[in-house]
C-alpha cells in the first residue's frame, strides 16, 4: 500500500520518467496494480489546470486508476456542523431529525470513505495487487484510506500499541496539518479555510469497525474520544504542528512537551481505554457498509447532549463478568 | 421442483441452486451438492406475499416476502413449474380453517400433562394477585363469565369496588364495542392505576350515568388524587370525527374531575402503510445513505415508534410521579390502547423486564384482553385492511428501551426476535383467534401448544447477560430521556434486515458474555467443591495436600469463551470496478472454527432461523428458517470457501 500526492501532469501533459520508474519497479511483468484516487474522475481532471493531475494511462500502463470521490475541507467541515446542529437541538420532530440528519450527509461521508478503504484493502488483500492511493495533497482523505485499509487488514494495527503506531505514521508523521485542520474547537462557527474534520472522521470509521466487530479492536470508545479531544487541544505535544519539519525544527516538539502515548500508556490510564472484549483476531476484518450498518456515533455527537449513564454501567459490567471471569 | 436457484438479495453471484419442495405446512429449499444440504424452511403462515415477476433468459423469478422479515427470491426455470408454485403458495398462505394451521399438527413430543403445564405457566390471577389486587379499592367481577357483556374481553375483569355490576354493564352498553373500563395495572405503592377502554358512544351529546360513574369509581379507588387523566391515543382529529358517527370522547364538562388528553397516535392503516414502505427502503439494492434516511424519515415508522414511547411514558409518569391514575382508550381500545398500557406497565415495574413477566404481560395486555391476533396478523385469510403491524410496534419500542437501558432487562434482543416470529408462525396456539373467548371455544389450550413453555425451557438462549435484579437500572421505574430524545431511536436492523447475515456484527457480544458468565459460574462452583475437599483433606489424617486445582486446567479445556476469531468474513461488493479477475481464495484460512465449540453450544435448536432440518416427529423445534443468503447454522457462515468472486459485483 502506497501513498503520495498527485502527480503534476499539468494542463501540457508533462510526464517524469522518474516517477513512471518508481512506480514501474513496484510491478512485475504482466503484473498490475491500482491507483486509487479520492478525487471524482473530473475533479482530478480540473486538477491539472492548477498544474496537478492524474497518472495518464499511457504513461503508466500497468496501472489502473479507480476514483473514489471522499469529501475533504470546506464540504466536511459543514456536514459536521450540520449534524452537531441537529443534535442539539431539542425542539426537532422524528422526521425533521431524520432529515436532518439525511442533509447533513456526515453519515454518507463515513460510508464512503469505510467503502474506499474496503476498495483498497480488497485489492491488496483479495487482488494480491500493490495500491497507490493519493488525492491532491496526499495529506487528507490520502491518510484516511491508508490508515482505515491498514486497520481492516492488519491485526497488529488493532492493537492499543499497533494503532499509536498506525496514527504516528499513517497521520502525524505523514503529514495531515493538524494545526490547520484543527485550528479551533470541532463546532466553531469560525470559517478557517483549511479546517476539516478529517481526522475525526477517521475516528468515527474506526468506530465503526469496533461497533462490526466488537472483539477485534483491543481499545474501545473511550481511547477515540480522548484523541478526539487531544486533536484539538491537548497538553501533549503529539497533535502538534502540519508535519515532522515544524516539530522537529519550528517547535523542538521532542524537547519541549510531553507525547500524549507516554500517558494513555501508563497502565492506570491504559485500563480505561482498553477493550474487555478483544480477542486477537488475525483475519481480516471486513465491514459492511450498508446504510443499516452504520451507525450515528453517539458517544461523540451525543456526548454532552445525553447523559451516557447506562451505557457506562453496561461497559462497568461487562469488564466485571470478563475480569471476574 | 428442481434446478431452482435461490438469489442473495445483496450479490446476485451468491445463488445457489437446489430443489424447492412444498409441503402441507412448510417451504423447503434444499440446496445441491454442497457437503451442508443448507436448507431454508418456511412455514406457509409466514408468507406474507408472493410475486411472481417478469420471466427472464434465466428463468421465472418468484419473490417471497415473510411475516418475520425474510425475502426470499427463487428463480424457477420453468414458466409453467413456476405458475403452480405461484399458485399453490397463494392457497397455502391464506388458511381459511383454523385446523389447517401449523399449530394442530405440531407435535414436540410431550404427554398430556407437559402440555397441561405448558399453558399454566403463565397465571394471570397470580399476577393480579402480585400486583396487589384485589383489595380494599379493587375487586375481582365475574360480570363478564359468560362473556355476555363484552365478548373481546376475558371473563373475569378486575373493577374498582364501588363499581357494582349494574354500573359495568351500564358504562359497557356507552362503549365501543362494550369494551368497558377495566383495570390493566395496579401500582401497590400509591393506589394509582392503569385503567384501559374503548371509546365512549358520546357522539356530540349524548351521556350515560353508569359510565360516569365508572370513571368516578375508577378515581375514588385512589384516594391519593382526585383526579384521573383520560387518555386518549388517537389524533384529535380521528376523535372528533367518530363523534359523527356516534361515537367520540369524554367530555370534560360531563364527566367530573376528568384531565382529558389526546396523544396523537396513528390508526392501523397508516402504520400498515409505514411499515411498508419501510421494507421498500430495506429491499432497495445498494441504497446510498441518503436514500435510506430519506427512505427511513418517508416511512414515518420511527416517528410513530416513538409516539407510543411517548404516550407510554406520559402514562408511566402520571402513575408513578403524581400518583393519578389513568384511564386509556382509542377507538376500540385493542390496539393502540394495548401497546400503550404495556409500555407504560414496562416502564413502571420492573417484574416485566423480567422473562417471566414479560410474558404475564403481553397475556395480560394483548391474549386476555382480546387484541384481534387473528386479523391483525393473518393467521387466517381474512381482510387486508385489517393487517397492521400493531404488536410488532409494540416489540419494537421493547428493543428501542433495551437499547438505552441495557442491564435492565433479564431477556435479550433474541427473545423479542423470537416472539414476534411465533406471532406470525401460528406454530403454538398462544396467537390464534381474536378474543379468549374464540379460543376456548377453539379448545386451544387442548389442542395446540403454549409457546412460553417452549420459550421458558429454552430460557438460557434468551437471557441477557448485563441483567442484575439489583442493579440501579433494574429497579423501579425507568426513566427515558424526553427531549432531544430523537437521535435515540435506531433503525432494527436485527429485525428488519434479520435475515441478511452480512449486516449485523458477526460475534454475538450477547452470547460471548452469557457463555463468559456459564463458565465463571462452572468455576465457582468447581472452586467450592474443591475448597471442601481441601477442607476435608485438611482434616484428614495424611495431612499432605497434594491436592491440585483442577480449574485452571479446565479453564483452558473449555476454551468455551474464546471468542470467534477465526470468523472469517467475506467483504461484501464494495466496487463495481473490480471484475473478472481470476479468482484467488482469500489469504485468511478459512473458518476453521475453534469457535464453533462457542457457537456450537449456541446453536440453540430453539432458535428457528438455526435449526437445522428438524423433524416434526423428533420433537426437536420444527421451525427452522435459515437465511438464504448462505447463513449456515453459525455467524461465521462466510466461509473462504465461498465464491467471493461474488466480491466483484460484475455489473
Amino acid at each position: 500500500l502506497l501513498r503520495s500526492s498527485q502527480p503534476l501532469t499539468g494542463p501540457n501533459r508533462r510526464r517524469c520518467r522518474e516517477d513512471e520508474k518508481l512506480l514501474g519497479t513496484l510491478l512485475d511483468e504482466g503484473e498490475r496494480g491500482f491507483i486509487i484516487d479520492t478525487r471524482s474522475a473530473q475533479a482530478a481532471k480540473q486538477a491539472r489546470m492548477g498544474g496537478g493531475g492524474t497518472e495518464p494511462k499511457s504513461s503508466y500502463p500497468q496501472w489502473r486508476r479507480l476514483h473514489r470521490a471522499l469529501d475533504r475541507g470546506r464540504p466536511l467541515q459543514e456536514s459536521f456542523i450540520r449534524l452537531v446542529e441537529a443534535c442539539s437541538d431539542p425542539s426537532l420532530s422524528m422526521d425533521r431529525w431524520l432529515s436532518r440528519l439525511e442533509s447533513s450527509r456526515w453519515l454518507g461521508h463515513v460510508k464512503a470513505a469505510l467503502s474506499t478503504a474496503c476498495l483498497a484493502a480488497q485489492c491488496l488483500d483479495r487482488e494480491d495487487s500493490n495500491v497507490l492511493v493519493h488525492g491532491a495533497e496526499g495529506t487528507d482523505t490520502t491518510l484516511l484510506v491508508t490508515a482505515l485499509a491498514q486497520l481492516i487488514l492488519d491485526p497488529s494495527c488493532r492493537t492499543l500499541e499497533g494503532f499509536q503506531g498506525l496514527l504516528e505514521r499513517e497521520w502525524i508523521e505523514a503529514g495531515h496539518p493538524f494545526q490547520l485542520r484543527c485550528a479551533r474547537s470541532a463546532s466553531s462557527h469560525g470559517r478557517g479555510k483549511q479546517e476539516a474534520p478529517l481526522f475525526l472522521l477517521f475516528l468515527d470509521c474506526v468506530w465503526q469497525l469496533s461497533r462490526q466487530f466488537p472483539f477485534s479492536l483491543e481499545f474501545g470508545e473511550q481511547l477515540l474520544l480522548t484523541l478526539f479531544d487531544n486533536a484539538y487541544a491537548s497538553a501533549y505535544g503529539t497533535f502538534l504542528c502540519n508535519n515532522e519539519k515544524e516539530r522537529s525544527v519550528l517547535c523542538k516538539v521532542k524537547e519541549s512537551t510531553h507525547s500524549l502515548w507516554a500517558w494513555l500508556n501508563q497502565p492506570e490510564e491504559k485500563q480505561k481505554l482498553l477493550n474487555p472484549l478483544y480477542s486477537h483476531n488475525p483475519l481480516v476484518i471486513w465491514p459492511s457498509v450498508e446504510p443499516q450498518s452504520i451507525q450515528l456515533w453517539q458517544g461523540l455527537f451525543l456526548r454532552w447532549i445525553r447523559p451516557s449513564q447506562h451505557l457506562d454501567e453496561a461497559w462497568a459490567e461487562i469488564r466485571r463478568l470478563v475480569e471476574g471471569n | 421442483v428442481e434446478n431452482v436457484r435461490l438469489l442473495d438479495r445483496l450479490s446476485s453471484r451468491r445463488a445457489v441452486v437446489g430443489t424447492l419442495y412444498l409441503t402441507a405446512t412448510h417451504v423447503i429449499f434444499v440446496e445441491n451438492g454442497s457437503e451442508t444440504r443448507k436448507e431454508t424452511w418456511v412455514l406457509h403462515s409466514q408468507i406474507s406475499s408472493i410475486e411472481k415477476q417478469a420471466t427472464t433468459a434465466t428463468g421465472c423469478p418468484l419473490l417471497i416476502r415473510c411475516k418475520n422479515f425474510q425475502v426470499i427470491q427463487l428463480v424457477i426455470p420453468q414458466e409453467r413449474d413456476c405458475h403452480d408454485v405461484y399458485i399453490s403458495l397463494i392457497r397455502l398462505a391464506r388458511p381459511v380453517k383454523y385446523e389447517e394451521l401449523y399449530c394442530f399438527s405440531f407435535n414436540p413430543k410431550l404427554d398430556k400433562e407437559e402440555r397441561e403445564q405448558g399453558w399454566k405457566l403463565v397465571d394471570l390471577n397470580e399476577e393480579y394477585n402480585r400486583m396487589g389486587v384485589p383489595n380494599n379499592y379493587w375487586q375481582i367481577s365475574d360480570v363478564n363469565r359468560d362473556y355476555g357483556v363484552c365478548d373481546s374481553y376475558p371473563t373475569e375483569v378486575y373493577v374498582p369496588k364501588s363499581a357494582t355490576a349494574h354500573i359495568i354493564v351500564g358504562s359497557s352498553k356507552f362503549r365501543s364495542r362494550r369494551r368497558f373500563p377495566a383495570l390493566s395495572y395496579y401500582c401497590k405503592g400509591n393506589n394509582a392505576s392503569i385503567c384501559r377502554s374503548s371509546q365512549p358512544l358520546s357522539g356530540f351529546s349524548a351521556r350515560c350515568l353508569e359510565d360516569e360513574q365508572m370513571l368516578q369509581a375508577i378515581r375514588k379507588a385512589n384516594p391519593g388524587s382526585d383526579f384521573i387523566y383520560v387518555v386518549d391515543t388517537r389524533p384529535k382529529l380521528n376523535a372528533m370525527a367518530n363523534r359523527a358517527a356516534g361515537k367520540g370522547y369524554e367530555n370534560e364538562d360531563n364527566y367530573s374531575n376528568i384531565k382529558f388528553q389526546f396523544i396523537g397516535i396513528e390508526n392501523i392503516h397508516v402504520m400498515r402503510n409505514s411499515l411498508q414502505k419501510m421494507l421498500e427502503v430495506c429491499e432497495l439494492k445498494s441504497p446510498s445513505m441518503s436514500d435510506f434516511l430519506w427512505g427511513l424519515e418517508n416511512s414515518g415508522w420511527l416517528k410513530h415508534i416513538k409516539a407510543i414511547m411517548d404516550a407510554g411514558i406520559f402514562i408511566a409518569k402520571a402513575v408513578a410521579e403524581e400518583g393519578v391514575s389513568v384511564l386509556v382508550h382509542c377507538s376500540d381500545g385493542w390496539d393502540r390502547t394495548a401497546q400503550v398500557c404495556s409500555v407504560a406497565s414496562l416502564l413502571l415495574d420492573p417484574y416485566y423486564r423480567t422473562m417471566k413477566g414479560f410474558m404475564v404481560l403481553i397475556e395480560k395486555d394483548w391474549v386476555s384482553f382480546g387484541h384481534k391476533f387473528n386479523h391483525r396478523y393473518g393467521n387466517l385469510d381474512g381482510d387486508p385492511k385489517e393487517i397492521s403491524p400493531v404488536i410488532d410496534q409494540f416489540i419494537e419500542c421493547v428493543w428501542q428501551l433495551m437499547e438505552q437501558f441495557p442491564c435492565a432487562f433479564e431477556f435479550n434482543e433474541r427473545f423479542l426476535i423470537h416472539i414476534q416470529h411465533h406471532i406470525y408462525s401460528c406454530q403454538f396456539g398462544n396467537f390464534l383467534c381474536n378474543s379468549q373467548k374464540e379460543r376456548r371455544e377453539l379448545k386451544i389450550k387442548e389442542r395446540t401448544y403454549s409457546l412460553w413453555a417452549h420459550l421458558w425451557k429454552n430460557r438460557a438462549d434468551y437471557l441477557n447477560p448485563l441483567y442484575r435484579s439489583d442493579h440501579s437500572q433494574t429497579q423501579g421505574t425507568l426513566h427515558p430521556q424526553i427531549a432531544p430524545c430523537n437521535f435515540l431511536y435506531k433503525f432494527w436492523s436485527g429485525m428488519y434486515n434479520r435475515f441478511e447475515k452480512g449486516l449485523h456484527p458477526r460475534q454475538s457480544v450477547t452470547d460471548y458474555l452469557m457463555a463468559v458468565k456459564e463458565e465463571t459460574q462452572q468455576l465457582e462452583e468447581e472452586l467450592e467443591v474443591l475448597q471442601e475437599r481441601l477442607a476435608n483433606l485438611q482434616k484428614s489424617q495424611s495431612g499432605d495436600n497434594k491436592v491440585k486445582s483442577k480449574q485452571q486446567d479446565r479453564s483452558k479445556q473449555t476454551g468455551l469463551y474464546t471468542s470467534d476469531n477465526s470468523l472469517a468474513n467475506t467483504p461484501q461488493e464494495y466496487s463495481n470496478d473490480l471484475k473478472s479477475f481470476p479468482s484467488r481464495s482469500p489469504s485468511q484460512g478459512d473458518e476453521e472454527d475453534s469457535a464453533l465449540i462457542l457457537t456450537q453450544d449456541n446453536l440453540k435448536s430453539s432458535d428457528p432461523d438455526l435449526s437445522a432440518n428438524s423433524d416434526q416427529e423428533s420433537g426437536v423445534e420444527d421451525l427452522s428458517c435459515r437465511s438464504p443468503s448462505g447463513g449456515g447454522c453459525l455467524p461465521s457462515e462466510d466461509s473462504g470457501k465461498d465464491s467471493d468472486e461474488a466480491v466483484f459485483l460484475a455489473g
